[in-house]
C-alpha cells in the first residue's frame, strides 16, 4: 500500500508540474462550455430593423409598438416603398424589414388572417433565423392577447422568450455533449499519454523491473485522473447551472455516480490505448481519432442518432459516449431517476468491465 | 597542411545575462588541419561552435571563418562550411540516394552536379547494392560515413564534426578517420568538437576548453609530453581537475 | 555463480540481435560487456533483467531462473538502463524517494550503500533531475538502482555521453560497490574501460568474440604491433596498406598501428619503403597491443 501511495504521489507531481497541460486540463472545459453556450445562444439584442407598413391602421401600429418596445429590436427607420427595402439593407445597418400587407386590420377581422412578411439579412443565417423566430413570437403573442382580449385584460407575457426560443434549448443540449467530450478527453487521452510517456522515457523499464505489480501501476496512473475528471465534471455542471441557468431536474447524486462510471469507462479505454501505442504521439492520435471523433459524430451530441443512416446507428451503439449522453440528458433535462436509465447504465457498466478486462490482459509485464 | 588560416578567432566572447559561456577565446585553424575542439559538457564548446558557424552572435570579440566575419557575414559562412553531428545526420525514412539528392539540393547544387556527386559518393563508399535502401535500415557506422560524405557534397572549405564517431565499432571508426585524413589531405579543414578523448588523439592540434576558456592548445603529442600523461584522457583529467 | 548465461539467442524479425551467447559471472565479480552500439548489449541486459524473453537458451541470475522466478529476480537486481531513465520533472530527492518507496524501502534504510555517491549530488537535492549535468544524472540513476540493496547490479552503458572526469568518478564508484560484495555486469562501447573490469566479454553483431581477463586478452594477441608515424597521415596509411607484407593497418591516434604478415619484421626495410615514397619523418616503434587492437583482430 505504501508503494502504491508513493506511486500516486509521483503521478500528482507530474501533473502539477506540467503547467501547460494543467492549464489545458482546466481551461478547456471552461472555454468549451462558454464557447458552446454563448456562440449557440445567439441571443439578439437591439437589432435594427426597418418597417414598411402598407396599412397604417390601429392594429399595425399596435404591433409595431410592441416590437419596438421589446428589448430585441430597435426600429431604425420607416420606409414607404418596396423599392427602398433593398436600399435599407444595402446601408448595412438594418438586419430585417417587416413588410406589413395592405388592409391588415380589415383582413384580420374579415378573414381572421393577415400577413406580415419578415425579410431578414441572411448573410448571417443564425441571426436571421433568430430574428425570424423572435418576430414570430411577438406576433403570436399579440394574437393570443387579442383573442383572449374579450374576457381578459390585454397583456404581454415575458414567457414568450422561454417558450419560443428553440436555440436556447440547444444550449442545454450542448452541456451533456461537452461534458462527455471533456471527460473522455481528460480521462482517456491523459492516461494513455502518461503511460506511454513512461515507455518513451525508459522509466517503464525500471517500473517493470521493480516489485510494483502491474495493476498497481495501472491503478496508480488512473487514480489522479479520476480525481481530475470529477473536478472537471463539477466545474461543467456548476458553470451550466450558474452561467446558463440550466436546470438540473434530476438527482445530482445520481448524476455524480453516472459520471464516475463514465470516467472509469474512459480511463479503461485510455489504458487500452496505452497498451497498443508505443509513443505519446501515437497515443494522442489514437485518442483523438478513435475516441473523440466517435464522441462528436456518433454519440448524438451534434447529429441526432435517429437521423443517421442505419449502419451508423448500429455502430453508434458501441460508442460509450452515446449511452452516457442519454443518461445525463435524462437526469439533467428530464429529471428521470435510475428506473428509467438502468438499461443504459448497465450497458456502460458492461463496456467498462470489458475494457478493463481487455487492458489487464493486454498489459505487458515485459517489453514487447 | 598549409599556413593559410581559415579560422581566425580573436577574443570571442558570449554572455548569457551575467553568465559568461565563452570567455575571450583566441585561436587559429590552418587550411587542411584537423582541429580538435575539446571540453566537458557545459564547458562552452557548443556555444563557441554555434558562433563559428554563424547561428549565434558573439557578445564581444571577432572571428573569421573561411574569410568571412561571423557576426556580419553569417550567410556567406553557411555556404562555405559543412556540418555533421552524431545526433542529427540523415533522414532514416529516406533512401541513401534520396538523402544525397535532398542535401545536395539544400546546398544549392545543380541537378547534374547532384547526379554526378551521388554516383561518385555511392561508388566511393561501396554502396552500389544499398543505394535504394532506407538509411534507417543501415548499420550505424555506414550512416556516419554517408553523413560525413554528405557534409562534403558542396566542397566546403571547413567541415564541423560534432562527436562524429562515438559508439561506432573500432574498425568502422578507423575507416571514418581515414576518410577524414583523406579530405584533410585535399585541403579541407576539419573542426571536430568532442568530449571523447580518444577522438582527440587523431587530431593535428587540439584545444581544451574548461569553464569557457581555452586552457590548452597544442598537438596531442606535445600536450601529453607537457602534462606527462599517456593519453589525452589523462591530459584532460589533469586540466579539468585543476 | 551469480549470473549464468547459457546459449542465449534472440532475433527481431530477420535481424539476429544475439547469437548463441554463453558466459558466467562469478559472485562479487566486475564483468564488462564491451562492444560498439548495435552489438546486442542492451538486448542481452533486457533479457537478464527479465524484460525480454530469449528465443533460445537459458539463463539464471543470483541462482534464479529468468523465466520461472522472474518476480524474485526483479526484487533482487538493480538495473540502470542505457538512456537516462528517471523522472526529469521530479527533483533529485523525489526521484530517489520514489524508487525507494516502490521497492518497499526508504532512503534511510539503505543509506550506507549510496552514501558516498549521494553526498556528491545532495547539494542539488531540490533540483529537477532534468536540469542536472550528464555526470550528475548518472550518479542519481546509480543511487536509484542501488536503493533497494540489490545483490546483482546491471549497468547498461553508464558512461556513454559522460565527460572524462565524470567517467572516471563513475568507475571509482563502481569499484567501491564491487568491494561491498555486489556482483556487477557493466556494458560499454569504450575499449579503454575494459582494463577496469575483472573479466570482459567482447561482443560484436550479436556474437561474443572472446571472454577473458583484459590482461589475458592482450596476451593472446597473435602479432607484434608497430607504432608508425610520418608527416602525411593519409599518404602513410595508403602506403602501409599497399605494402606487400602488411597484415593490418589501423590509424590509432597520432600513430598508425601496423602488423606484419611475417613473424619477424624488418623495420628498416619498411622504413626504407615508406621513405622511398616521399614520406618524411618516418618512425617505427614496437608497441603494446590494446583491447581495441584485440577487438579489431577478432572482428576482422
Amino acid at each position: 500500500m505504501k508503494r502504491f501511495r508513493g506511486f500516486v504521489i509521483k503521478e500528482f507531481y507530474h501533473i502539477f508540474r506540467d503547467k501547460r497541460s494543467l492549464f489545458i486540463l482546466f481551461g478547456m472545459p471552461i472555454a468549451q462550455i462558454l464557447l458552446f453556450g454563448f456562440a449557440i445562444t445567439n441571443e439578439i439584442n437591439n437589432v435594427d430593423i426597418a418597417v414598411l407598413d402598407h396599412s397604417k391602421d390601429a392594429t399595425t401600429k399596435e404591433i409595431i409598438n410592441k416590437i419596438s418596445a421589446s428589448s430585441y429590436f430597435t426600429i431604425d427607420q420607416f420606409i414607404e416603398r418596396e423599392a427602398d427595402i433593398e436600399t435599407a439593407f444595402k446601408q448595412g445597418k438594418v438586419k430585417a424589414v417587416l413588410n406589413i400587407e395592405k388592409d391588415f386590420s380589415k383582413k384580420l377581422i374579415a378573414e381572421s388572417k393577415a400577413e406580415v412578411l419578415i425579410i431578414t439579412d441572411a448573410t448571417d443565417p443564425n441571426t436571421a433565423n433568430t430574428i425570424y423566430n423572435y418576430v414570430t413570437a411577438i406576433l403570436q403573442n399579440y394574437q393570443q392577447g387579442k383573442n383572449k382580449g374579450s374576457n381578459m385584460p390585454y397583456q404581454i407575457t415575458p414567457r414568450t422568450r422561454m417558450v419560443y426560443n428553440p436555440e436556447l434549448k440547444s444550449v442545454f443540449m450542448f452541456v451533456p455533449g461537452v461534458m462527455t467530450i471533456i471527460l473522455m478527453l481528460v480521462s482517456a487521452m491523459m492516461t494513455s499519454i502518461s503511460i506511454t510517456r513512461e515507455k518513451e522515457l525508459g522509466t517503464m523499464e525500471i517500473l517493470l523491473v521493480s516489485p510494483l505489480k502491474p495493476f498497481q501501476v495501472i491503478v496508480g496512473k488512473v487514480v489522479p485522473y479520476i480525481f481530475l475528471s470529477v473536478i472537471n465534471a463539477i466545474i461543467i455542471v456548476v458553470l451550466s447551472i450558474f452561467v446558463f441557468k440550466m436546470p438540473v431536474e434530476g438527482s445530482l447524486f445520481l448524476l455524480g455516480l453516472e459520471s464516475v462510471l463514465f470516467i472509469i469507462t474512459a480511463l479503461a479505454l485510455g489504458i487500452l490505448i496505452s497498451t497498443i501505442a508505443g509513443t505519446q504521439q501515437t497515443a494522442m492520435m489514437i485518442s483523438l481519432m478513435g475516441l473523440m471523433l466517435p464522441v462528436i459524430l456518433l454519440s448524438g451530441f451534434i447529429f441526432p442518432v435517429a437521423s443517421m443512416p442505419y449502419i451508423l446507428q448500429l455502430i453508434s451503439n458501441i460508442v460509450p459516449a452515446k449511452w452516457f449522453i442519454i443518461i445525463i440528458k435524462g437526469i439533467m433535462l428530464k429529471g428521470v431517476g435510475l428506473q428509467f436509465i438502468w438499461k443504459e447504465t448497465l450497458i456502460l457498466l458492461g463496456m467498462t468491465v470489458f475494457f478493463i478486462g481487455l487492458s489487464v490482459k493486454k498489459y505487458k509485464i515485459r517489453l514487447e | 597542411m598549409e599556413d593559410k588560416k581559415v579560422i581566425e578567432v580573436n577574443g570571442l566572447t558570449k554572455m548569457f545575462g551575467d553568465f559568461t559561456a565563452v570567455s575571450a577565446i583566441t585561436f587559429d585553424v590552418k587550411k587542411g588541419e584537423i582541429f580538435g575542439f575539446l571540453g566537458a559538457n557545459g564547458a562552452g564548446k557548443t556555444t563557441a561552435m554555434k558562433m563559428l558557424i554563424g547561428i549565434s552572435k558573439p557578445t564581444a570579440g571577432e572571428a573569421k571563418v573561411a574569410g568571412y566575419d561571423v557576426a556580419s557575414e553569417a550567410e556567406e559562412i553557411k555556404k562555405n562550411i559543412g556540418y555533421m553531428s552524431q545526433k542529427f545526420a540523415l533522414y532514416d525514412d529516406l533512401t541513401v540516394k534520396e538523402n544525397i539528392t535532398f542535401f545536395g539540393g539544400i546546398y544549392g547544387l545543380t541537378r547534374s552536379q547532384i547526379k554526378e556527386k551521388t554516383n561518385e559518393l555511392i561508388e566511393e563508399l561501396g554502396l552500389q547494392d544499398h543505394k535504394d535502401k532506407l538509411v534507417g535500415s543501415l548499420p550505424l557506422g555506414w550512416k556516419q560515413k554517408i553523413s560525413f560524405s554528405v557534409s562534403l557534397l558542396h566542397d566546403p572549405k571547413i567541415v564541423f564534426l560534432d562527436e562524429p564517431t562515438g559508439g561506432v565499432d573500432p574498425i568502422t571508426r578507423r575507416q571514418f578517420w581515414e576518410m577524414i585524413y583523406k579530405s584533410a589531405d585535399k585541403g579541407t579543414t576539419i573542426f571536430v568538437t568532442t568530449h571523447y578523448m580518444d577522438e582527440a588523439e587523431y587530431c593535428d592540434r587540439v584545444s581544451i576548453m574548461v569553464n569557457g576558456k581555452i586552457e590548452a592548445l597544442d598537438s596531442p603529442k606535445k600536450l601529453k609530453e607537457l602534462h606527462q600523461a599517456d593519453t589525452m584522457n589523462d591530459v584532460f583529467l589533469k586540466l579539468a581537475r585543476g | 555463480m551469480s549470473i549464468v548465461v547459457d546459449s542465449i539467442s534472440k532475433s527481431y524479425n530477420s535481424l539476429k540481435a544475439l547469437n548463441n551467447i554463453s558466459f558466467d559471472v562469478k559472485e562479487g565479480e566486475l564483468f564488462g560487456l564491451i562492444g560498439p552500439d548495435g552489438a546486442g548489449k542492451t538486448t542481452l541486459f533486457r533479457i537478464l533483467v527479465t524484460l525480454l524473453f530469449a528465443d533460445e537458451g537459458k539463463a539464471s541470475v543470483a541462482g534464479l531462473d529468468l523465466v520461472e522466478d522472474y518476480k524474485t529476480i526483479r526484487e533482487s537486481v538493480g538495473y540502470m538502463p542505457g538512456r537516462f531513465s528517471l523522472y526529469q520533472d521530479l527533483t533529485v530527492e523525489e526521484n530517489l524517494k520514489f524508487f525507494a518507496t516502490i521497492f518497499g524501502t526508504s532512503i534511510a534504510e539503505n543509506y550506507d550503500l549510496i552514501a558516498d555517491i549521494y553526498v556528491q549530488i545532495e547539494p542539488f537535492k531540490n533540483r529537477r533531475a532534468g536540469k542536472l549535468s550528464g555526470g550528475m544524472k548518472q550518479k542519481l540513476a546509480l543511487c536509484c538502482a542501488l536503493i533497494h540493496k540489490p545483490t546483482v547490479l546491471f549497468l547498461d552503458e553508464p558512461t556513454t555521453g559522460v565527460d572524462p572526469v565524470s567517467r572516471k568518478e563513475f568507475w571509482e564508484m563502481i569499484k567501491r560497490l564491487q568491494q561491498k560484495g555486489i556482483t556487477i555486469l557493466v556494458s560499454t562501447p569504450y575499449m579503454d574501460e575494459a582494463a577496469l573490469c575483472d573479466r570482459i566479454a567482447l561482443i560484436q553483431d550479436g556474437s561474443l568474440l572472446q571472454i577473458d581477463t583484459p590482461e589475458a586478452i592482450i596476451k593472446k594477441y597473435p602479432k607484434s604491433i608497430y607504432n608508425v608515424s610520418a608527416d602525411n597521415m593519409y599518404e602513410l596509411i595508403q602506403r602501409l596498406k599497399a605494402y606487400e607484407y602488411s597484415h593490418s593497418v589501423y590509424p590509432f591516434g597520432e600513430y598508425v598501428h601496423y602488423t606484419d604478415k611475417r613473424t619477424h619484421v624488418n623495420t628498416d626495410e619498411l622504413k626504407r619503403y615508406l621513405s622511398g615514397h616521399s614520406l618524411a619523418n618516418v618512425s617505427i616503434d614496437i608497441t603494446e597491443p590494446t583491447i581495441e587492437d584485440a577487438f579489431m583482430e577478432l572482428a576482422k
